[in-house]
């Protein structure tokens, strides 16, 4: 083989890498708490709102889950402007994950609450329970169990989705080696590396969740 | 500058076809790679099962578009020159052969063991087993999350654009950087791919709630 690997001046930008994992993992899991609030409200809505309003969160769902995400990151970044809306391209890169992962955790929310058995909340309106707290305490604590699998992983693909944000220059990972790429010409050399690092980081959250799967919400045992 | 006119539209959907045809291949590609992946991991050598849930895991642990840049790059290294559009079909079927080889994999485990037992009861051997008895089962378990499964690839196929290869959305970024509304033009692709995608999402939707039923 006549290429002759380079991994130094890769390397050497040890600190530019990690100051880009670091925002990957914080722009991840901003996008995923307020998900989760935008999944919660909209879960909310589908199953216990009025027609339209049900209408109208399908439309949101189907819309975003049937369109690349990239397209859905441009009409922020660039569309919203004329709309008289000016975002960073940070900004504008955690609202379109946030809109993104909204859609696919309402689904998600949606199912984990129709698991829910219809004689559960028929039993808390029989205690009296107002549909906020029928929600709150009957619907949503089990539900978060039965869709603690699908979330997680989820959370997993929406932080390998952050790697599109860098077709904006949104400060993570995949632009830090842009940025490394377009001044070493290492082409090879850094996205290898950075593959490294984002495979490194799946393999932590796969084996963190499963340990927060095995202790903190084991099911108790049915009698 | 100019105005966004019928010559954009026109162009924005013959862009169309370079998508579909990408989708078609990493399909192709994918399903002929996720095939032999699925035929791996749920087979009897212990080497290839290792090498299949290898293959899955560093697919679906890595974002696609590293996936696309080493496709990209890792060729040049061996001393082979790709373009951008064999570039991208490479990598999305390596990525689909992932993908589907997982979705295909748990369908072979749903047929159930007794299934094999009677089949290896009968005489049958390897493969006149899977070509006879458990794939055309797994076949109908598998429609649905395989036809979701190319409903992402149709929208991952937009990636490509970033290593250069002109389908749509490399086709919408032209046209904007030439028009500049980009309001108009992405949010008229993102029609585009929404005629594509939706009528697939809805009829996976529709096979899977005939299976449900029909499991009942």
């Amino acid at each position: 083989m006549s290429y002759e690997f380079e991994f130094g001046d890769v390397l050497g930008a040890w600190d530019e890498l990690l100051h880009g994992a670091l925002n990957t993992l914080w722009l991840s899991a901003l996008a995923m708490l307020i998900g989760l609030v935008v999944a919660i409200l909209g879960a909310f809505g589908k199953t216990s709102g009025p027609r339209w309003l049900r209408v109208l969160i399908d439309a949101y769902i189907e819309v975003i889950r049937n369109t690349p995400f990239l397209i859905q990151i441009f009409v922020v970044f660039f569309g919203l402007p004329s709309l008289g809306i000016r975002l960073e391209a940070d900004q504008a890169a955690l609202l379109a994950l946030v809109i993104n992962v909204g859609a696919y955790a309402t689904e998600i929310m949606r199912a984990g609450i129709e698991s829910i058995g219809k004689g559960q909340i028929e039993a808390g309106k029989s205690l009296g329970l107002t549909p906020l707290q029928i929600f709150r305490y009957v619907v949503l604590k089990p539900a978060i169990q039965a869709i603690y699998p699908a979330l997680t992983s989820q959370f997993i693909l929406l932080m390998l989705n952050t790697s599109v944000c860098s077709a904006i220059a949104a400060s993570e990972l995949t632009a830090a080696a842009n940025d490394i790429q377009s001044r070493t010409f290492r082409s090879f050399e850094v996205y290898f590396v950075v593959t490294v690092i984002y495979f490194a980081l799946s393999l932590l959250f796969w084996g963190l969740f499963r340990v927060i799967e095995r202790t903190l919400l084991r099911q108790p045992a049915r009698r | 500058m100019r105005d966004f006119g019928w010559g954009d539209t026109l162009f924005l959907i013959g862009a169309v076809r370079w998508t579909l045809l990408l989708s078609f291949v990493a399909f192709v590609g994918g399903s002929l790679g996720g095939l032999a992946v699925a035929l791996c991991r749920t087979g009897r050598i212990r080497v290839l099962r290792w090498l299949a849930a290898g293959f899955i895991t560093l697919f679906q642990g890595t974002p696609l578009l590293m996936q696309l840049f080493l496709a990209f790059f890792v060729p040049g290294i061996l001393g082979f020159d790709v373009d951008p559009w064999a570039a991208a079909a490479i990598g999305l079927s390596l990525h689909a052969a992932a993908f589907l080889g997982e979705i295909w994999r748990g369908a072979i485990e749903v047929v159930p063991r007794g299934q094999w037992e009677a089949s290896t009861a009968l005489g049958l051997r390897y493969a006149a087993q899977m070509r006879y008895v458990v794939l055309p089962q797994a076949v109908r378990i598998a429609v649905p999350p395989t036809v979701g499964f190319l409903v992402q690839l149709i929208k991952a196929t937009s990636l490509a654009s970033i290593i250069g290869f002109v389908e749509l959305t490399r086709a919408a970024q032209i046209v904007n950087n030439a028009t500049f509304q980009p309001f108009t033009v992405f949010g008229l692709v993102a029609l585009i791919y929404f005629i594509i995608c939706w009528p697939l999402s809805l009829y996976s939707r529709r096979m899977e709630q005939r299976l449900l039923v029909a499991s009942r």
